[in-house]
């Protein structure tokens, strides 16, 4: 007896939908099974990871907080990969869109208000794009993978946030620590509901996935996004332009990651410390593949995530393990969900004998 | 049956939650939580290690009345807001957070709950539940600088260091004014690596101080690292926050040990008798905050009375390291002779003196 693959006509609906669902169960089956053998309370863990965030009512302005960035950052992300542009810089581009929003409100010293806020967020969109822009004119122009640049990109931009931190932008009153001064009072996102972190930036990323799927699902782009990345051949014959979608999908996707970046220093951290790449860049990763580059699977993945995030601060204090325990549960799932692509793709069956194998194949 | 809703599922789950609880002794009067926050994992044997060792003091002695809970590897970041609030959560009255890097984030969350007491070590800012504590470690960085001066072949001084803020620069200043009482050529190279706790990163700075020339290394970092790499090269170095000696039993000269235990019994308990007022306390050796770590053997005796002759004139008030004359970098004279800077002129400094050279 042996296990064949058989490729399926059309990708299974059944398989897109169940195996995100599966990864997530399977890590948690995993993680509760290494940890008991770590001698950590397994069950207690998982638990705490996954389920205390949404049954605690006061996490779940954590989780709302924390899924917005990745949210939005994997809309982007999605895009780009539904067209085979791998864009793996979203940190970098983040990290750009959150320095932009900053000089912006420093300009303006502690002036604020709507005008003020609103150029913020402009300036970091244009900053992650314009950083998300390179790796575009690269690949076009020198066919330089756009993976490799991207990621390497990231980095040049830590080196810019600590350069402008540590030095022009660091704060007078800060006693030398390397941050920037915390941002005006008026200079902030408002808060949805008084008394909860939950700012402005939240009900965009809950907005935005909507406008991605009306406009991906409506739009020539759309297609064009979709027909490139499945049928790059058909795509040039069809007449849709292979540069012009690189150039598209990486701008809109570094524009995303610097969106995310400005509302999460203008609604959440207020300031900008060698902390700030907290990762979301990369997690937002996760996010795009688990929600299966859909931008409604992307709310819901970021949603996801952003639970393994809050719970592995609640494993923090409940079991003591420490908090970057949930990145190891999150590269599981990123794992799984990889792995599981090939059942959308493939039909797994058991072959027997030949001559069973083809009555069992004739009976179908 | 009841419907079973989302707000009742979570009644329910409450209220199994509670059930363990009421197995305990029932008119038992529920003790009160303490919580800490700590930067670094407690196995870091240095800083973190002996702030845990403050905590388990106070377990020990006001252990029928307190119960503690602690969370490590807490970044300075924002993420670090959630932890406060959930030690809150878990019913914590006074929460000691142990990072110069929280102290926003302990003043946004303290203003949230007004009647839970925070304590911020390190930092300068205040609030009426938010006090401030921290520890003259630069009264001990003279005594390694009065050891390092004497027995240093080269001179030259390795200084790895966090970021640039008073505490560290402090530490430094007094490190390198004490070095060049015994030995006024010496000089202090310095490598900042914006961090608190990386060992790879500790270990590689470590490793650049010791091919520029340094003999002995000191640290403003928390892990053993450096005192290993100084181990292996058959150099020497001495222990941060606590006593390092069993990861370098050669190297590791004497180390600064920081003992936060009583400070912690003390402000415990005066959250149970109801006497806590925000404060700003800055002890030293004077007050046991600021310990020496046994010497080591390589130590000779002559050095030994020199490094002992600091410590008690800390302990008497005779004497202070930040006496004048002193010059900065540049030369320029910043505290006349005779004259002594007051606690909050060295509270603010930001200016490394002469003798202080980047090594990075």
């Amino acid at each position: 007896m042996r296990i064949k693959l058989e490729k399926r006509l059309n990708p299974s609906v059944f398989m897109l939908v169940a195996t995100p669902i599966a990864s997530v169960l399977l890590t948690m089956l995993i993680g509760l099974i290494v940890f008991d053998a770590l001698g950590i309370d397994g069950i207690r863990a998982v638990t705490d990871i996954f389920f205390t965030p949404l049954l605690a009512a006061y996490k779940w302005q954590d989780v709302a907080v924390k899924a917005a960035p990745l949210v939005i950052i994997a809309l982007g992300i999605s895009l780009g990969n539904r067209a085979q542009v791998w864009n793996i810089g979203a940190e970098g581009q983040y990290i750009i869109g959150a320095l932009a929003a900053a000089g912006v409100a420093m300009a303006f010293g502690t002036t604020g208000g709507f005008f003020v806020i609103t150029l913020m967020i402009a300036a970091g969109v244009l900053g992650g794009a314009f950083w998300g822009a390179i790796p575009a004119w690269l690949r076009v122009n020198y066919r330089v993978n756009e993976i490799l640049s991207s990621l390497m990109l990231t980095y040049v931009a830590i080196q810019v946030l600590g350069y402008l931190i540590g030095g022009p932008w660091k704060d007078p009153n800060g006693r030398n620590f390397p941050q920037t001064a915390p941002l005006a009072p008026d200079q902030t996102l408002p808060i949805l509901f008084p008394g909860t972190t939950i700012h402005l930036g939240v009900a965009i990323a809950f907005v935005l996935p909507f406008v991605f799927w009306v406009l991906t699902a409506r739009s020539v782009f759309g297609f064009q996004i979709r027909v490139v990345g499945s049928a790059p051949d058909a795509a040039r014959h069809g007449g849709f332009n292979t540069r012009q979608t690189i150039w598209m999908t990486l701008v809109i996707s570094g524009a995303m990651a610097g969106l995310a970046g400005a509302l999460e220093l203008s609604g959440a951290l207020r300031n900008i410390n060698l902390g700030f790449p907290s990762g979301y860049g990369f997690t937002a990763i996760i996010v795009a593949f688990l929600g299966r580059l859909h931008p409604i699977g992307c709310l819901i993945a970021g949603i996801v995530l952003a639970v393994t995030y809050v719970g592995g601060q609640v494993a923090q204090t409940s079991v003591h393990i420490p908090n970057s325990t949930a990145g190891i549960f999150q590269a599981m799932m990123l794992f799984f969900i990889l792995a599981s692509d090939i059942f959308v793709r493939y039909r797994v069956r058991l072959v027997g004998r030949p001559g069973k194998a083809a009555a069992v194949e004739a009976g179908e | 049956m009841g419907k079973l809703s989302r707000r009742n599922f979570i009644g329910a789950a409450g209220a199994a939650a509670t059930l363990p609880m009421l197995g305990g002794p029932a008119f038992a009067k529920e003790k009160m939580k303490v919580g800490y926050v700590f930067l670094g994992p407690i196995g870091d044997y240095g800083w973190t290690w002996a702030h845990n060792k403050g905590r388990k003091q106070v377990e020990s002695e006001l252990g029928d009345q307190v119960e503690t809970i602690y969370v490590e590897n807490v970044a300075e970041d924002a993420s670090a807001i959630p932890v406060m609030r959930d030690l809150v959560h878990q019913g914590c009255k006074i929460i000691f957070t142990t990072s110069f890097g929280y102290m926003d984030q302990t003043i946004q969350v303290a203003k949230e709950f007004p009647d839970v007491k925070f304590e911020h070590c390190t930092g300068y800012k205040r609030a009426k539940n938010v006090a401030t504590y921290n520890s003259k470690f630069h009264e001990g960085r003279a005594v390694l600088g009065t050891i390092a001066g004497k027995m240093s072949k080269s001179g030259t001084l390795g200084y790895l260091g966090s970021y640039k803020v008073p505490e560290v620069v402090l530490g430094v200043n007094a490190f390198a004014l004490s070095a060049q009482k015994q030995n006024p050529a010496a000089t202090v190279k310095l490598v900042m690596i914006d961090s608190w706790f990386d060992p790879p990163k500790e270990a590689a700075a470590t490793e650049t101080l010791i091919n520029i020339g340094c003999d002995i290394v000191t640290t403003h970092t928390d892990s053993p690292g450096p005192l290993q790499i100084l181990e292996q090269r058959g150099l020497y170095g001495f222990g941060q926050g606590a006593d390092m000696s069993q990861f370098a039993p050669h190297a590791h000269l004497t180390a600064i040990e920081d003992i936060w235990g009583p400070y912690y019994v003390e402000r415990v308990k005066a959250v149970l008798d109801g006497t806590w007022k925000s404060a700003d306390t800055w002890d030293g050796f004077k007050e046991g905050t600021v310990k020496i770590a046994p010497y080591n053997k390589a130590v000779p005796a002559d050095v030994r009375a020199l490094a002992d002759a600091v410590q008690a004139g800390y302990k008497n008030g005779t004497y202070n390291i930040f006496t004048g004359p002193i010059y900065d970098q540049a030369g320029k004279l910043r505290v006349k002779a005779g004259e002594v800077m007051a606690d909050k002129d060295l509270a603010v400094i930001d200016w490394f003196v002469k003798g202080v050279e980047s090594a990075a």
